[in-house]
């Protein structure tokens, strides 16, 4: 087929000024949208507004089919799991393997995390709860990793406060809309949380990978402190986390950092629970500074 | 008479509907991409309503006016994780560059039609990515992998879409 090119206005004066006009239209309209990211660049909350209202929108249609999907990947799996059955019959009794040894290191692990406790005198309270709700969408196509969580202002939800599930943490409140509010996931690349190892207590913060996982780096220069199988549990540095909800478990140890899977999988939860924001006590903070002070993970991707 | 011209204008009624077909379609496409209720964990799924969008452009060349982009990308936006206005820088620079194209190209099959949108997905894909590093979010290479060659996959299927939707909407 021969190329039937653009739209050719021909001598008509008028065709010709409504096709200058269409570009002048388009090109100013570009020029718009790269000034809206410009703005967003320098004040990333600029929109919330919009974004929280936008989330209203669509929470309600994207719950009502997050239950059949929930049973319809179910079914995917138990599809999948039929066609793999015998590489993965033979993957799961060398994981059982590794299984064995590591329930020994968790149980030593679990023991000396009680002492440790003890130790410190931490009183785990009844936690609070500003609401309870679903996680209904995400931000698929895009490479910011966001979901929306059914319940906002009405709820009594604010940007800025933790979300997590029973497995552990998922994230933190970035905008609220009135019934629904987006929360910025662990695997967020700009999501950083203050961690330590449940081992022995080591300082670190992970940083989400944009893949699922999320990158451990430790604060003390040096030394690798990481283990595989070691859990990572928040340290409430800075606030925004409360301290001790599990976070990650890591599977592989690099150079200086480490590689972790987050303990809770956002896309396999019924409910979510958001947290008050943790303030820690005073005569820490002066010490501790804000999470928004620590240092960005420096390495480009890997 | 007054019958005839009552048929007359069901029938200027029911093309003014059938005009909206192309359009409904890409708001469509940005809808049920954007709401289908699964949490990914990481950009997991293809730009549908772009990939329509242009679908519909490689099929008719003159089917959107040049601003098109404007409207359609901002609500795209709206639904998506994507900064604001980043649809819509993109997908106006898109629909200017495949007019410029058009002049260019001498033959148009479906195989350049591929290949075409390959390089425009890609690049809205990879540009959308380094948007987002520039409000706050990180750079991001091999997550971003999968979900091209998806999206590239995923061309052909959408052209014929197009396609269908098409006739449908000029048969009627």
């Amino acid at each position: 087929m021969t190329s039937s090119g653009s739209k050719r206005p021909g001598f008509s004066r008028r065709a010709r000024f409504g096709l200058f006009a269409g570009y002048v239209t388009a090109v100013t309209g570009a020029l718009i949208g790269l000034g809206l990211v410009l703005v967003a660049a320098v004040d990333p909350q600029g929109f919330a507004a919009l974004r929280g209202g936008m989330a209203d929108l669509t929470a309600p249609v994207s719950s009502a089919g997050r239950g059949a999907v929930q049973s319809g990947g179910k079914i995917d799996n138990r599809i999948a799991n039929w066609w793999n059955a015998g590489a993965q019959n033979a993957r799961l009794r060398a994981e059982l393997d590794i299984a064995r040894q590591q329930l020994i290191e968790a149980q030593a692990t679990d023991l000396e995390n009680r002492r440790l406790r003890q130790m410190v005198r931490l009183i785990e309270g009844e936690t609070e709860i500003v609401a309870s709700a679903r996680l209904v969408n995400s931000s698929a196509t895009s490479a910011r990793r966001y979901a929306t969580i059914f319940a906002g202002r009405a709820q009594g939800v604010r940007p800025g406060q933790p979300v997590r599930a029973a497995d552990g943490l998922v994230g933190r409140i970035i905008d609220t809309g009135r019934n629904a509010s987006r929360v910025l996931l662990l695997s967020d690349r700009a999501n950083i949380v203050p961690v330590k190892l449940t081992r022995d207590g080591t300082p670190a913060f992970t940083s989400g990978r944009g893949d699922g996982r999320v990158d451990v780096r430790s604060l003390e220069a040096g030394r690798n402190p990481f283990r595989r199988g070691d859990v990572l549990i928040t340290s409430g540095t800075g606030g925004i986390y409360p301290p001790n909800i599990p976070v990650a478990v890591i599977i592989r140890v690099f150079g200086d950092s480490a590689l972790a899977a987050p303990l809770a999988h956002p896309g396999a939860l019924d409910f979510a629970v958001v947290q008050p924001a943790f303030e820690p006590p005073p005569e820490e903070t002066g010490a501790t500074g804000d999470i928004d002070a620590m240092p960005p993970p420096t390495t480009d991707m890997p | 008479m007054s019958r005839l011209h009552a048929a007359d204008e069901n029938i200027a009624a029911l093309r003014a509907r059938l005009s909206l077909i192309p359009s409904a379609s890409v708001v469509a496409g940005s809808l049920i991409i954007h709401l289908v209720p699964i949490v990914a964990q990481a950009p997991a799924f293809p730009p549908l309503g772009l990939m329509i969008f242009l679908g519909w452009r490689l099929l008719r060349p003159q089917i959107w006016p040049v601003w098109a982009g404007l409207p359609f990308g901002l609500f795209d936006d709206l639904l998506s994780g994507n900064p604001i206005g980043s649809g819509m820088a993109l997908w106006t620079a898109l629909l200017i560059v495949l007019e410029f194209a058009d002049n260019r190209l001498m033959w148009r099959d479906y195989w350049l039609n591929w290949l075409v949108a390959t390089a425009a997905l890609t690049f809205y894909i990879i540009a959308d990515m380094v948007f987002s590093v520039w409000t706050g979010g990180g750079w991001l290479v091999m997550p971003i992998l999968p979900q091209i060659a998806m999206t590239v996959l995923l061309v052909p299927l959408i052209l014929r879409l197009c396609a269908r939707l098409d006739r449908w909407r000029l048969s009627l």
